[in-house]
């Protein structure tokens, strides 16, 4: 479960002007919801997903993750945190062009020292859940928009996280694409018990979600009713 | 993981493979053919040298001449002076008017001053002397010639100045009193025939009859040069008349030292000796240490052994050789050793520019890993690793050109001269520090120039100099753009969610 207190972020900008991307954001996120977050360009919904994936410290307040508070954590414990923890989908797939979409989805193993054998076994696995089981040695330049992101949903499930976060995850995709996706997420959400996370712009995405919040000028607001 | 990703990282970006490790192949290259080329030179100087001064001679001890004093004339026994003939009334056989006179003389060269031979044992009790063998230095001039006899009332008239008049001249060889006589030299090498490792018999091979051994030692023999033999007529059985001792021909040699500095004629030490009258003197000790690395502190010791002496070491030797090999060795130390340097930058710095160029392209996907939790520590190795391997790639390819030019290089084998020469104090020329060690420098003892051919050896260190270049360009390279890539904040570095 997040548990967010007051948790503020500034950024320094240029000319040393201080920018307040979230301002005493205070919401608890219950293990195995699926939220939503949506909101204006600039509004905090990019710095939200950020700290929530361990990925900055807020500036103050505090934040917490099934009890640990990840402001406190040392850069060390935030990787082991992100290896163990937590899965990201990006709207860009983020994929390793070099490598084959097996290869790719097994650099989520690499930090949790997965032996080879097994890590070959789960990435292949990982794969075929999420229907790519004929495409395990494609390059991502071989792949479609829409399989590109389903690896990189393996990629970020292979690992068995507790917390999966995306990020415009359906934002390069077509609407066709964009239903698939959307129905694989939701399946493994339920299947694994997920709490999933998701930033996106597009009303239909976000209304899919259990608990949809919006982001505007680093304030958070329910709108699940709205 | 490591391994996979690594192939398929230099694989999927082959320009920036091929570039770097073409720039390391260059670098390896050139450094390879610099090494190569100044062990070259070295083994050249060393050929030059020890044709000019002697096989395995790492030290030479000689003493250095004093200035001739106001009116002093030469004299045997060494120091400055030559020959001087002194004849007597009665000395010559006379024949119809004319006054036939011959006298041979065997003296020190011109130049070179002699000490005395207890100097060997001292040598030879510095520590690290491995051998050492002493050699005397002489010139062998002979006077022959005719001149009119004179009557005891010529003698007088001749000698009252400012009288006129008188019996005309008669005799000598054209019978109306001239006079005809020639002044011959040759130069002679006492040498002790029991040392054939080191100095002057470590450099001759045998042409006609035998080489001078142990058992030749006081006895009245010789070893003639061949070129001599044949301008001189003489042959094995010979007699040959050095100073005014008959001594016997058994044997004549090629020196491999070079004809301008090879001596005439070589007798045992001691009969060197006692013809000349310089008994228990030398001219030269030539030392062998017993390491490379002891040369220094055995020149040193030797020096406080004998303060009188002059003690020069092969490196010292190495910088009389002059001539095209002085230009070669020059050039490598000089133009060769700072392109080298040059290249070698310029390198490291391609490699660590597309190194890091590199990881700014990749910053999206080093900020990924990072945020599937790949440490710092792993990300750098990543980078460090196809940065090495990029290197390495360079080093065999350099190594296969680099390895092409030096067999290229001892191929053509370029000729170059080399000499060595050395001024002393007085201005005279004379035969190197050796004054006339070795067989070469007895009594000519001036410029010796010799020819020898440049090669590139292809030597273990020149493949670990090119590995290690390889190695520390990889690093140094693969440490900057990982600490670029480890510097990164996943956050930043993920575009997508900043």
């Amino acid at each position: 479960m997040y548990t967010l207190t007051d948790l503020t972020k500034t950024y320094t900008g240029k000319r040393q002007a201080r920018v307040t991307a979230l301002d005493s954001v205070s919401i608890t996120i219950p293990d195995g919801e699926f939220v939503s977050i949506q909101g204006p360009t600039g509004g905090g919904k990019s710095t939200l997903l950020q700290l929530l994936g361990a990925l900055d410290r807020p500036t103050s307040g505090s934040l917490s993750l099934g009890g640990t508070d990840i402001a406190t954590l040392k850069e060390r414990e935030l990787g082991r945190l992100r290896a163990d923890d937590i899965g990201f989908v990006f709207q860009g797939f983020n994929l390793i062009p070099t490598l084959t979409a097996q290869e790719n989805v097994e650099t989520a193993l690499v930090p949790q020292h997965v032996a080879a054998d097994e890590r070959r076994q789960r990435a292949r696995e990982a794969l075929e859940s999420v229907g790519l089981g004929e495409r395990t040695d494609h390059l991502p330049s071989e792949l479609s928009g829409g399989q590109q992101q389903r690896v990189a949903i393996a990629r970020a499930l292979v690992k068995r996280p507790t917390v999966l976060l995306a990020d415009e995850p359906t934002g390069n995709l077509d609407e066709h694409t964009r239903d698939e996706i959307m129905a694989l997420l939701e399946s493994q959400w339920k299947d694994r018990g997920l709490t999933m996370i998701l930033v996106t712009h597009d009303s239909a995405v976000a209304r899919r979600a259990q608990r949809r919040l919006r982001l505007a000028g680093g304030h958070v607001q329910d709108i699940t009713a709205a | 993981m490591f391994g996979s990703y690594l192939r398929r990282e230099l694989l999927g970006r082959r320009k920036n493979t091929i570039i770097i490790a073409a720039g390391m192949a260059l670098a390896v290259a050139l450094v390879m053919l610099v090494t190569s080329l100044t062990a070259g030179v070295r083994a050249a100087q060393a050929e030059a040298l020890e044709s000019v001064y002697g096989v395995g001679t790492d030290i030479t001890v000689t003493t250095t001449p004093a200035a001739p004093e106001e009116g002093q004339e030469g004299e045997g026994g060494g120091g400055p002076g030559g020959a001087q003939f002194d004849f007597g009334a009665n000395d010559g056989e006379e024949s119809d008017g004319t006054t036939s006179l011959s006298q041979s003389m065997l003296s020190a060269d011109r130049g070179t001053e002699t000490f005395s031979a207890d100097a060997l044992t001292t040598v030879l009790g510095v520590d690290n002397v491995s051998s050492a063998t002493a050699t005397l230095a002489l010139t062998n001039t002979s006077f022959d010639g005719e001149i009119p006899q004179m009557s005891e009332d010529q003698q007088e008239q001749g000698s009252a100045e400012g009288q006129g008049g008188g019996t005309p001249p008669q005799g000598g060889p054209d019978g109306a009193g001239g006079s005809s006589f020639s002044v011959d030299s040759f130069t002679v090498l006492g040498v002790d025939p029991s040392v054939s490792d080191i100095g002057p018999l470590s450099s001759v091979t045998l042409a006609d009859g035998r080489l001078l051994t142990a058992d030749d030692a006081g006895q009245n023999t010789a070893v003639v040069d061949s070129d001599y033999a044949t301008t001189a007529e003489i042959a094995v059985g010979d007699t040959l008349t050095v100073g005014d001792t008959e001594v016997s021909v058994v044997g004549t040699v090629t020196s491999t030292g070079t004809d301008e500095s090879a001596a005439n004629v070589y007798l045992p030490l001691d009969t060197a000796q006692t013809i000349s009258g310089l008994d228990e003197q030398i001219s030269t000790i030539q030392v062998q240490a017993a390491s490379s690395s002891a040369i220094t502190q055995v020149a040193d010791d030797i020096g406080e052994a004998l303060p009188d002496t002059t003690v020069n070491t092969q490196e010292e030797l190495a910088s009389s050789v002059s001539g095209s090999l002085s230009s070669a060795s020059a050039l490598v130390t000089s133009l060769g050793t700072w392109l080298s340097v040059i290249v070698l930058a310029a390198a490291f710095i391609l490699a660590i520019l597309f190194t890091v160029s590199g990881v700014t392209r990749r910053t999206r996907e080093f900020g990924t890993l990072k945020a599937i939790g790949w440490s710092n520590r792993r990300i750098v190795g990543q980078v460090a690793g196809e940065s090495l391997v990029q290197s390495l790639l360079g080093a065999v390819i350099g190594l296969i050109i680099g390895a092409a030019a030096m067999l290229t290089v001892t191929a053509i084998a370029p000729s170059v001269g080399g000499s060595s020469t050395t001024e002393n104090a007085g201005g005279m020329m004379q035969g190197g520090p050796g004054g006339g060690g070795g067989f070469g420098g007895a009594g000519m003892g001036q410029t010796a120039d010799t020819a020898v051919t440049l090669t590139a050896p292809f030597t273990p260190s020149v493949i670990l100099i090119a590995i290690a270049v390889a190695v520390a360009g990889g690093l140094l390279a693969g440490a900057i753009g990982g600490w670029r890539a480890a510097k990164l904040r996943p956050a930043a570095a993920l575009g997508s969610l900043s």
